[in-house]
């Protein structure tokens, strides 16, 4: 095959994939080999495919992704700490025909945020929660997340987490498959392409759900954080593969078609 | 045409607000003010204007979900009371931050901690020092009857997005609880989408082509930014400190002694004043409405007058701090207030008006 160069390459004609125009051009935050940025990746692109720019409000958290506002090319409210699924019934109360959801980390949704969490599903608000579950709190530099696996070292069990005196890893997305409020409960991945293109579906069922007015989808993403489990990028999806899965088999949980 | 009514005070707040063209009500049970929650579930009124009414989980949730729909530009509300307002701290301090307009409101009772049921003036300094995190101000209405507990809602939302500021009307147990003959205005149209394009550009309500994405957000990691938004925010307060200083001056006109108070001991007070006036003592009463601004200037050029202060209050004697910081060393001023729950009587006052001041 003949050598193509670099300027041949950027000819529309032989392009095969481009950027949607609702990621902005801000260069991402996020650690290199970390799974948020394909994570923004697939919602403004499932934004964007559904034509909903400007019928969409999303609410970030806080957490590494409190600058989602940053790259996410839609109007958007920064939330305190859990507390973006109140946030989001409120918006989506008042504009019941625009499209809402949340993106938040597993300290945000599953820590200091429970309660707002269980009682937005409960009442099934018919709104789109995107969760990144990564093991860990990535922001502060690496503490145990509620989410953080018996055994698994970080900054605030140096010594693993000992699930007698820490408790066990809370499977928040098992539980809120419970109740009634939630429609589509799902559990994904972004580390390979395959899983890549599952979970884009997955979120588009989530918004074609809020489309249909179901009530609650909810989507968890199984991520790595190199940067707080101290691993290459590599290493931390390899890891994940081995230990995250296990213990958070993906697969959808709960689907009322 | 307006209206004529007997109420409660929570609920002719409650009515004002749906009155006042509110599209939400966020909200968690406690006593002393449940019925604002109670009399607007009741109403209805999703079917009377089309404003929504929702119970939260906590009143962490509550004022969360006010700051979702602040943020859409909607006139949203909430109400608790003293423990349940101690919860909304966090959520106030951003709404400041992001500068979102809304109201809240306080039917105050006895603290620290559950305390008690009874009304109680305690938590001045939460409301007008901050509360929560950082360089904040809200904009406080102090109502002292019926008729200013229906009149503040609409105010309060009239001045919150004047200022885009959180605006706070702190109550107490005595003045959400009885009733009175109220004048209810009449409804006011929610705002339409147009208006809110129109007069709220900054809200969230889906990017369209023809501007660009709006962000709320408190959140500045560059320090230079944030002390800029800094910056603005106590210009902000400046500029209401400038227009909206609002107060009651009662017999003060040949006062040789004055009494500060407002809410419900501003009531008790004007009875302590009759009953000092028949004595022949000429005594006034300055009851500040908005305890932020405080009406610093006419306590100031009072204390050119008057011989003494007291200042009434139910609490350990909070307001008498800016009370002393307008009057400066110049005349004595000296605090008179029941804690706990307990109402001070007019004759309490009297009393502590003789001791305190007047022979004192
Ligand atoms: C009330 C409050 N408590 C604590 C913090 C500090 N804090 C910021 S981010 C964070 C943890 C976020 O972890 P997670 O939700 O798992 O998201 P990640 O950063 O891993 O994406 C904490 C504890 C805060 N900002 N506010
Ligand atoms: S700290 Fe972890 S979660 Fe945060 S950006 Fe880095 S890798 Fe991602």
């Amino acid at each position: 095959m003949a050598e193509i160069t670099k300027e041949e390459l950027r000819q529309p004609e032989n392009l095969i994939y481009k950027k949607t125009d609702l990621l902005t051009d801000k260069p991402l935050s996020y650690c290199p080999g970390c799974g948020h940025g394909t994570a923004h990746r697939i919602v403004m692109e499932v934004l964007d495919e559904m034509g909903i720019q400007d019928q969409t409000i999303g609410i970030a958290p806080v957490g590494c992704s409190v600058l989602a506002y940053e790259f996410m090319n839609i109007d958007m409210q920064q939330a305190a700490h859990g507390r973006a699924p109140a946030v989001a019934t409120a918006v989506k109360r008042l504009h019941p025909e625009k499209f809402v959801f949340t993106y938040q980390g597993d300290g945000d949704l599953a820590a200091i945020g429970t309660a707002e969490t269980i009682h937005a599903c409960n009442r099934g608000e018919n709104i789109v929660i995107i969760f990144i579950n990564n093991g860990i709190y990535g922001m502060t530099g690496g503490q145990m997340a509620p989410t953080t696996l018996p055994g698994m070292k970080s900054s605030t069990s140096p010594y693993g987490r000992d699930v007698a005196t820490m408790g066990n890893p809370l499977k928040i997305t098992e539980l809120i498959a419970q109740l009634p409020g939630t429609i589509y409960v799902t559990r994904q991945a972004v580390h390979t392409p395959a899983n890549v293109r599952k979970t884009k579906k997955a979120v588009r069922k989530a918004f074609e759900n809020q489309k249909l007015n179901k009530g609650l989808s909810f989507v968890e993403i199984v991520s790595n954080c190199n940067s707080g489990w101290k691993m290459t990028p590599r290493q931390s999806n390899e890891w994940m593969v081995e230990n995250m899965f296990p213990f958070y088999p993906l697969g959808d949980i709960k689907v009322n078609d | 045409m307006k209206e004529l009514r007997l109420m409660k005070g929570n609920e002719a707040f409650a009515e004002a607000a749906i009155r006042a063209g509110a599209d939400g009500y966020f909200g968690y049970p406690i006593t002393p003010q449940s019925e604002v929650m109670e009399y607007l579930m009741a109403e209805k009124p999703e079917e009377r204007t089309g404003m929504i009414v929702l119970q939260a989980e906590s009143e962490i949730a509550a004022i969360n979900m006010v700051y979702g729909g602040a943020a859409c530009g909607k006139r949203v509300l909430t109400s608790s009371s003293s423990p349940g307002v101690s919860l909304k701290q966090e959520g106030i301090s951003y709404i400041a931050g992001a500068e979102l307009p809304c109201v809240i409101l306080n039917v105050a009772r006895g603290g620290p901690g559950l305390g008690t049921i009874q009304p109680a003036q305690s938590d001045y300094f939460q409301s007008t020092k901050g509360g929560g995190h950082g360089d904040y101000k809200m904009l406080v209405l102090a109502p002292s009857s019926v008729q200013e507990m229906a009149d503040f809602a609409g105010l309060g939302f009239e001045l919150a997005f004047k200022y885009r500021n959180p605006v706070l009307i702190l109550s107490d147990g005595a003045i959400g609880q009885m009733m009175e003959k109220v004048e209810l205005d009449e409804q006011r149209p929610r705002f339409t989408d147009e208006e809110i394009k129109n007069n709220t550009p900054w809200a969230t309500t889906g990017k369209t082509k023809d501007r660009e994405r709006n962000i709320i957000t408190s959140l500045d990691l560059d320090s230079y930014k944030q002390e800029l938004h800094n910056l603005d925010l106590q210009a902000k307060y400046r500029e209401m400190e400038k227009n909206e200083t609002r107060y009651e001056a009662i017999s003060c006109d040949d006062a040789e002694y004055l009494i500060v108070a407002y809410g419900t001991s501003a009531r008790l007070s004007q009875k302590a004043v009759d009953l000092l006036r028949a004595e022949g003592i000429k005594v006034g009463l300055l009851r500040p409405i908005t305890l932020f601004p405080f009406p610093t200037a006419v306590i100031a050029k009072l204390a050119d007058q008057v011989k003494g202060i007291l200042t009434v209050e139910m609490s350990a004697g909070q307001m008498i701090e800016d009370v002393r910081l307008a009057v400066g060393c110049r005349v004595k001023v000296e605090h008179f207030g029941r804690m706990g729950g307990i109402i001070p009587s007019p004759t309490e006052i009297v009393d502590a008006m003789h001791k305190k001041i007047i022979g004192g």
